[in-house]
């Protein structure tokens, strides 16, 4: 195990393989293939505390469980948010319950995005395609606290218009004064007037003092070693930087082996790792 | 976001090229040459810069506003590949035979350019070996990003 690997969590469930029920409120439809659920405990009690980039196991009974990222605002102690890609069996039942469906929710799990290291510095946030609901929650732990950080910037890049979610509350964050948001699709038709490109190629353009910057990324493993790469060449070092890791998590409390990257499971040691400690693993092929 | 066409005019100052990152370090002489092969055209929203199959006359230094770059397919006859906005280069056409656009060039904005003369460049870069090899060499890691992120984008990782 790297020695720059943080330690385990505390277990924050009851148990930690028994998942709780929790009843969906509603579902939006973020895009063709993704919703967005909002649920609550059965019981009517609080939801476990969660810090932004944790994860949960969203439970269909009868079908399966998957990880899920936490995607709504920590500060809501009443519900719990997860937006869910339609992209198999399992999260295709997810993504799929309506209003008044009840599933089990275990977690929330594994190391969150490092907030303690952005006070006074500025943010960088780059997200690509359903890389922005683990990164909706520092966005608004940042606004929130919005003086504690320096300049914040977003990018956030999606295949295309049509793959873009939350939609309406990107117009909004795009008007704040406090907050650089832009937004790249990979291709468009006419009725786009954004920009078109990679996510990659906003980087030269953003607006922080280098030194004195974090970035937190999300997306395609592909997409977040090119943005890193170009993130130290505009200036920020490997230890500034961090990348949420989605490999095949199962149990989620370090048992099964499914997630394993490298020395580490990712349930356990990440999902967000520092730049410098996974570099090496991210280079290496079919790891 | 899609938002509207349009947004602020550009200013009506003279553009300079040696305020365009794309020229910033060249050698003077070379920036001084370009200069004089420059023109500053607007371009309204919606307006071409260039098409597919033309001549390739110019290249142009954006300033101010956004272009599209364009490809046409029989099912997609408007799909937008690429925005390039200011501080950015438009166009390698006019380097290579036979000079022809390779994609449709518009204005998403108003948009405000220096437009070198690329047949009379090209004569310069010619006629001065060393300022063409370091023109190129500026040039070069433009075109490297642009392959890249086209391989990227051929990989269509948000699919993966």
């Amino acid at each position: 195990m790297a020695s720059d690997v943080r330690p385990s969590p505390p277990a924050s469930s009851p148990h930690p393989l028994a998942p709780s029920p929790y009843v969906v409120r509603s579902q939006t439809t973020e895009t063709g293939d993704t919703r967005t659920l909002v649920l609550s405990p059965a019981d009517g009690g609080p939801v476990r505390p969660a810090l932004p980039g944790q994860f949960n196991m969203v439970y269909v009974f009868g079908v399966g469980e998957a990880a899920i990222s936490l995607s709504g605002d920590p500060s809501d102690s009443a519900t719990v948010v997860h937006t869910v890609r339609d992209a198999g069996r399992i999260t295709a039942a997810i993504a799929q319950a309506t209003p008044g469906q009840t599933l089990g929710l275990r977690g929330p799990y594994g190391h969150g995005w490092p907030l303690e290291h952005a006070k006074g510095r500025d943010v960088v946030l780059i997200a690509g395609g359903l890389g922005l609901p683990p990164l909706r929650p520092v966005l608004y732990e940042l606004l929130a606290h919005r003086a504690e950080y320096g300049r914040i910037e977003v990018i956030y890049g999606a295949r295309s218009p049509k793959d873009l979610v939350y939609y309406d509350q990107i117009q909004q964050w795009r008007h704040r004064s406090d907050l650089r948001f832009q937004v790249t699709v990979d291709a468009a038709d006419r009725e786009w007037y954004g920009d078109v490109g990679l996510v990659t190629t906003r980087i030269p353009d953003t607006r922080v003092e280098a030194g004195n910057t974090v970035a937190f990324l999300c997306g395609p493993e592909i997409m977040m070693r090119f943005a890193a790469r170009d993130l130290e060449a505009r200036g920020i070092s490997r230890a500034s930087i961090w990348l949420s890791m989605e490999r095949n998590m199962k149990c989620a409390v370090a048992v099964c082996g499914h997630c394993q990257f490298g020395p580490a499971f990712v349930c356990r040691e990440g999902p967000v790792f520092r730049y410098d400690v996974v570099r090496d693993w991210l280079a290496t092929r079919e790891l | 976001m899609s938002g509207v066409p349009g947004g602020q005019p550009p200013r009506k100052v003279p553009l300079r090229l040696a305020d365009h990152p794309f020229f910033q370090g060249l050698d003077p002489e070379l920036t001084a040459e370009a200069g004089r092969l420059a023109v500053e055209r607007r371009f309204a929203t919606g307006e071409w810069l260039v098409r597919d199959g033309d001549p390739a006359a110019s290249f142009y230094l954006v300033y101010h506003g956004k272009v599209a770059l364009e490809v046409a397919t029989a099912e997609k006859p408007h799909l937008t590949i690429q925005t390039v906005g200011p501080g950015e280069v438009l166009g390698w056409s006019w380097l290579v035979s036979p000079y022809l656009w390779r994609l449709d060039a518009r204005a998403l904005k108003p948009t405000q350019v220096l437009a070198i003369d690329g047949a009379r460049f090209r004569e310069a870069l010619a006629a001065h070996p060393e300022r063409g090899y370091q023109f190129l060499l500026r040039l070069l890691p433009i075109l490297a990003q642009r392959l890249e992120n086209t391989q990227i984008q051929l990989l269509d990782i948000h699919g993966l």
